[in-house]
């Protein structure tokens, strides 16, 4: 193995060396001078969400341990964007007097989890998967506890912990039967291997149910308002856009790669979950009042609407996905960008707080209602052609009933997602938030959060650029 | 040398262990009790890799090596658990979960 070879893993050895610059830069400066590694961090990665849109080699490592191809590169790249808007938007948060001893670690442990995103969606066995997965978990739950001396981070960091490592012990077993009945942990054997003998379906069912976890479906889902609530916003965010988009991308590869011989069984469990998932989310979010929580359960649904693209097992499916996790990352961090705006600036998360708002910060009330918008699927901004791509795909493969659950879960959707609007513009308030200016950053990234969600609609090449690294069932 | 225990024999331990640990996890109060319970579900795991290897497929040794990796990984996990623990011990004065209830639906 030449060191040419290990460019392959270019995206993680820049990442990794990334975490580590900031860790030697943060170390040299003195007391004073913390806030300097703000700008440092977000140029950096920067030229590493750049960088990683050069050409890249592709092909294995490790005996096939790590592969790349178009596909996990494209993914990648998206959630570098994702995080860069992430980055961007919590400068406000970070300059604040409370972070000013730690905010080296917000970006280390945030970068860390990235690492191991990248290594989950490159992986080509369960060992790296695993590995993968641990490595995005473990510093998420020390994220979310971020602002220790509040009790409600506390609370969301256990809650975090504790749960995902139940669901990685619950895979783990999962991923043990696999081993035992087909002797190999890597995707290809095992997808050439893998039948219906009872052990597998029962060894798909715990593997499942451990994914099912991390993407919060239900009846998986419990964690996630809480550690949402708890966690400071940008954190939230970064749970709701990143970790989800990467998690729907691991579980949509393994489900083609791996379990697509007993395809005809999983089907039915992902149209169970799907129908539960979307509703429950969509119930839930109704009766929120914290706009965290409710920006969380209105995640847990858009999870239901994902598994939409992975039931029809076709190369749409995927296509969808991918395209629906990006459109997602724009409109929910438009969302959660302004609901980061505000509460760096006023400290007030509930709905009840945004009456008003129109008249005093207008254009982030505008922003605000373009991200429901789309996160709803009204037409002309992008989340309508997100959801209209994955109705699509369940179609091709004949599931009529479960997308029409699909359209009166996202007429549902509206209703909640027009309350928002409807106190912004609509309800009267004796204190509305006052008018503030925010900074240039915060401002360039939500510009391109609307940016975002206006021209990914109209871009069509964006949809057959997906297409053309996809790939459906081979059967 | 291996025929004298069969493989059955660890796979009930370990799917014992792994549903104690299940049912520890869903029943216990205290936080510390709640990560061992994690730790039983863990090792059920790592006794099924190396029962699986040992038995199954000597010829290689993938379920050896998984088993050092979840060991490793599970070391990581209870310092980050244990260090909230303590912050929650801080902020609550107990690590009793009844306690630590602050967000509800």
């Amino acid at each position: 193995m030449s060191i040419n070879d290990f460019l392959t893993m270019r995206h993680e050895l820049i990442l990794t060396s990334l975490v580590l610059l900031v860790l030697i830069i943060d170390l040299n400066l003195k007391k004073s001078q913390k806030n300097r590694i703000i700008p440092i961090t977000i140029s950096l990665f920067f030229i590493h969400t750049v960088v990683g849109f050069l050409p890249a080699q592709t092909g294995m490592l490790f005996g096939g341990m790590y592969h790349t191809d178009g596909l996990t590169i494209l993914m990648k790249n998206i959630l570098n964007v994702g995080v860069l808007i992430i980055l961007m938007q919590s400068v406000n948060w970070l300059k604040k007097e409370e972070n000013s001893e730690k905010i080296s670690e917000f970006f280390i442990l945030l970068l860390s989890t990235l690492v191991g995103m990248n290594f989950m969606i490159s992986s080509g066995d369960f060992l790296m998967l695993y590995l993968g997965l641990e490595l995005a978990t473990i510093p998420m739950a020390a994220l979310a506890a971020y602002t220790h001396h509040q009790t409600r981070s506390a609370e969301a960091g256990i809650k975090l912990i504790l749960s995902s490592a139940l669901s990685s012990g619950i895979l783990l077993f999962g991923l043990s039967l696999i081993y035992g009945s087909t002797g190999s942990i890597y995707f290809d054997t095992i997808g050439t291997l893998y039948s219906n003998a009872p052990m597998q379906v029962l060894a798909f069912i715990f593997f499942f149910t451990g994914m099912a976890f991390k993407i919060s479906l239900v009846p998986f889902h419990l964690w996630t308002a809480d550690v949402y609530e708890g966690s400071p916003v940008n954190v939230t965010s970064y749970f709701s856009v990143i970790s989800k988009g990467a998690s729907a991308f691991i579980l949509i590869m393994v489900m083609f790669t791996v379990f697509h011989s007993i395809a005809y069984l999983w089907k039915d469990i992902v149209y169970l979950i799907a129908v539960m998932t979307m509703t429950i989310g969509n119930l839930f979010a109704i009766r929120q009042k914290n706009m965290k929580r409710f920006l969380a359960f209105s995640s847990i649904a858009q999870a239901g609407f994902i598994l939409l693209g992975i039931i029809s097992g076709n190369q749409i499916g995927m296509t969808a996905t991918v395209y629906f996790v990006l459109v997602y990352i724009f409109s929910n961090l438009g969302a959660f960008g302004v609901v980061s705006a505000i509460s760096a600036k006023t400290g007030k998360e509930s709905m009840d707080d945004y009456d008003g708002l129109y008249a005093t910060n207008p254009k982030l009330t505008l922003l605000m209602m373009l991200s429901v918008f789309s996160l709803a699927g009204i037409p002309p901004v992008a989340g309508f052609f997100g959801k209209f791509f994955l109705f699509t795909s369940a179609a091709s493969g004949g599931y009529y009933w479960l997308i029409f659950i699909a359209v009166l879960n996202a007429t549902i959707s509206l209703y909640y997602y027009l309350l928002v609007v409807k106190a912004m513009f609509i309800n009267k308030s004796d204190s509305p938030i006052a008018f503030f200016k925010s900074d240039t950053i915060t401002r360039i990234s939500l510009m391109v959060c609307a940016i975002g969600i206006f021209v990914l609609g109209f871009w069509s090449q964006l949809y057959e650029f997906i297409n053309s690294f996809t790939f459906g069932i081979l059967n | 040398m291996t025929g004298t225990i069969p493989l059955q024999y660890f796979l009930v331990i370990s799917t014992l262990m792994f549903f104690i640990g299940i049912y520890g996890f869903l029943t216990r109060k205290n936080l510390i009790t709640m990560l061992m319970s994690i730790e039983l579900i863990l090792n059920s795991v790592n006794i099924n890799f190396v029962a699986f290897n040992k038995y199954l497929y000597p010829q290689n040794l993938q379920g050896h090596f998984f088993t050092l990796i979840i060991i490793a990984i599970a070391a990581a996990e209870a310092a980050v658990a244990i260090a909230i623990i303590i912050n929650i011990y801080r902020n609550f004065r107990s690590i009793d979960v009844d306690n630590v209830n602050e967000m509800k639906f």
